[in-house]
């Protein structure tokens, strides 16, 4: 996989085509370590998102990177150049702020200029790329507007022009679709994607949330607990997840902690801890896991329900239907089996399941949709 | 009141005293504005009343016959001697208004933002201590210290500098006005500040600000209600002083409470000019204090 090529290769001193580069970066506050030795490279022009839950660190590396936190250890590099000692005020990346943090003694038309005045721009340049980056973001009939008087996507707009009016080398957002209901992030998302890809300019967004890091990012860093666990483009996070952390955090997944216990160049079986056999047809990253404790992810999603037993033995199990949600789409049922494990499967809305509640029923999965993880 | 109207909408409403309905509705004003109210009346009102009609009668002395209404009192105000003396008042007031200002603000800034929270309070406390003793006894401090052969000097001396000649004299009433009205200046400037949202902040250095230009664009203008709050109620408290003027200004230190202290109880006795002074006095306060309640509480956010 690409990432864990680009992970193992040494750093190249002039490296260009990374704008921002963080080298074992650790963050200490008053004793407790935040940051544990992040190490990453964002690429020019990508938009790159740091997804974790609350807590694991994502947004004081981004502060790290805005200038805002200096690091305990470590060092941050923008377009190559060393950011030690350089306060937030000299670095080349604007800020769209999670609560935005607009100017309330200011207008919407001040407040995008704010940056252009301190760089004392002439008077026709300001207003020439304020008037752009209004339009922009759609908001030129609200020039003359107090923040107080925007509703809170309008106010969102306003910070993302305000950041973007300065032409920065990296766009850093926190969170910045939080604070808006779901139909408002949901329009804001398209724009900032249509942004992101109209102006090139490299975008550096942390969120909690992992359906706005997956639909909108080219790659995603996933935090847990101040370390990095994985980063890849959403598809490789998603579906060839590589921590326990990362399959269960992303989407929903079924997770059986187990040991291998035979191992070919094509085939792992492991088994679980109550007694299942669940054979795993090896990816390229758990290649060559040597024997030991493991954690079988199984997605919802890839899991077949019959009433009958199934032609294919592999991985197939006997269980009782405890309990069905339909969501419209697609129909949630939770099914315990003969071993007491409990499993979530998701089905589309097609070939409904003509199954009471604590029928039994067979469950079957190919080897190549499931993944074990090393614990 | 409902039970005594049970159908309202069956019994027409001559049963239905609404006089009664609107004395109840007073009860509760009246219990809890009543005795403040009767306070203010007697107080306030009254002797303010009393004053004005002083203020109408031209020339009115202890022991001599009324003559008449007239605006006379008011015009004497005019002369140059007299308006000498209420610019010299504004011009305390402002100069310690500014001055408090100069002072309070960065010890203001430095206990809102920079100090540990949990000394926060300590600090605002002892800030506000010297209020607790009498401004007699604090404007006595100040004869100590300022007087010829008092602290300052003894101490200058012993380092071999030259002595001040401070007491009764302007510099004086300035260094004791805003020693009196320091602490409400740091009060109204720490609740402003504290109320700054430090995310401004960080965004205006994240805009290229550096601390300073992040000061003077962002926390200044943020907290310009704040600064016009205390400079308001410092200004009103310095106008209308007369304890730091009397005992540390000296004779070329005339204000308008003291010259209005003469008209009453001093050599002059001119009840007349000193009830007109006080009237003007009055106004310029209330005037203030109005701009005050205007634009001293607004918050940030209504800027508009």
């Amino acid at each position: 996989m690409s990432q864990t090529a680009m992970q193992n290769r040494p750093v190249i001193e002039t490296d260009t085509r990374f704008d921002v580069e963080l080298r074992k970066i650790f963050k200490v506050f008053n004793g407790e370590t935040v940051v544990r030795g992040v190490d990453l490279g964002i690429w020019q022009g990508e938009f790159f998102s740091i997804l974790g839950p609350s807590g694991c660190g994502k947004t004081t590396t981004l502060r790290l990177i805005a200038g805002f936190e200096e690091p305990s250890a470590g060092e941050v590099l923008i377009r190559g150049k060393s950011m030690s000692g350089v306060p937030a005020y000299r670095r080349p990346v604007n800020t769209v702020f999670q609560s935005y943090a607009l100017f309330s003694h200011l207008s919407v038309w001040e407040n995008i200029a704010f940056g252009l005045r301190i760089k004392r721009q002439s008077k026709a340049e300001i207003q020439n790329r304020v008037q752009e980056a209004l339009r922009l973001v759609k908001m030129e009939q609200f020039a003359r507007r107090y923040p107080a008087q925007l509703s809170g996507g309008q106010q969102q707009r306003v910070a993302v022009a305000r950041a973007l009016v300065n032409r920065p080398t990296v766009v850093l957002l926190d969170e910045p679709l939080g604070a808006l209901d779901l139909k408002l992030r949901k329009e804001m998302q398209v724009e900032l994607s249509t942004l992101h890809k109209n102006l090139g300019v490299t975008f550096v967004m942390v969120t909690h949330d992992q359906e706005e890091a997956l639909s909108l990012s080219d790659r995603i860093a996933v935090m847990h607990d101040g370390r990095l666990e994985q980063i890849g483009t959403p598809n490789q996070i998603y579906d060839y997840p590589q921590t326990p952390f990362v399959a269960d955090f992303i989407g929903d997944t079924n997770l059986f902690k187990g040991q291998v216990e035979t191992t070919d160049y094509a085939m792992l079986q492991v088994r679980t801890d109550r007694g299942l056999k669940i054979l795993v047809k090896p990816t390229e990253s758990s290649n060559g896991s040597t024997p030991g404790q493991v954690v079988v992810s199984v997605r919802p999603e890839k899991i077949q329900l019959s009433l009958e037993k199934p032609s294919s033995p592999v991985n197939c199990f006997e269980g009782r239907l405890m309990h069905t949600m339909y969501l419209g789409t697609h129909v949630h049922y939770l099914v315990e089996l003969l071993s007491g494990d409990r499993l979530t499967v998701l089905q589309p809305n097609r070939a409904k399941l003509a199954a009471e509640p604590d029928s039994s029923l067979y469950i079957h999965w190919a080897e190549t949709d499931c993944l074990a993880l090393t614990a | 009141m409902s039970t005594s109207t049970p159908t309202p909408s069956v019994v027409p409403a001559k049963t239905s005293p609404g006089w009664q309905r609107k004395l109840s509705h007073l009860v509760g004003p009246l219990v809890l504005l009543g005795p403040p109210g009767v306070w203010l009346l007697l107080l306030l009102v009254v002797p303010t009343l009393l004053i004005l009609q002083l203020s109408l009668i031209p020339g009115i002395r202890p022991g001599q016959p009324i003559d008449g209404f007239g605006l006379g009192n008011y015009l004497n105000i005019f002369q140059p001697v007299y308006l000498q003396v209420i610019w010299r008042s504004v011009f305390f007031a402002l100069g310690s208004t500014v001055l408090t200002l100069l002072l309070g603000f960065p010890v203001a800034y430095w206990i809102a933002l920079m100090a540990p929270k949990r000394w926060r309070n300590l600090l605002l406390v002892s800030f506000v201590l010297p209020l607790w003793t009498s401004s007699l006894l604090r404007a006595y401090a100040w004869i100590t210290i300022l007087r010829p052969t008092g602290v300052l000097n003894s101490f200058l001396s012993t380092l071999g500098l030259p002595t001040l000649d401070l007491l009764n004299r302007s510099g004086a009433v300035f260094i004791g006005m805003s020693y009196s009205f320091l602490p409400y200046m740091v009060l109204v400037l720490y609740a402003s500040l504290e109320k700054l949202d430090r995310r401004l902040l960080e965004a205006a250095a994240d805009l290229g600000a550096s601390a300073p230009q992040a000061f003077w664009k962002v926390t200044v203008p943020q907290t310009l209600p704040g600064i016009a709050a205390g400079c308001l109620l410092v200004f009103i408290a310095s106008l209308g002083d007369f304890v730091v003027p009397e005992l540390l200004g000296g004779a070329s230190s005339m204000t308008v409470s003291r010259l209005i202290y003469n008209q009453f109880l001093g050599a002059t006795r001119n009840w007349g000019l000193g009830s007109s002074l006080s009237m003007v006095l009055i106004l310029a306060v209330s005037i203030s204090i109005a701009l005050l309640i205007k634009y001293g509480d607004r918050d940030p956010e209504s800027f508009s």
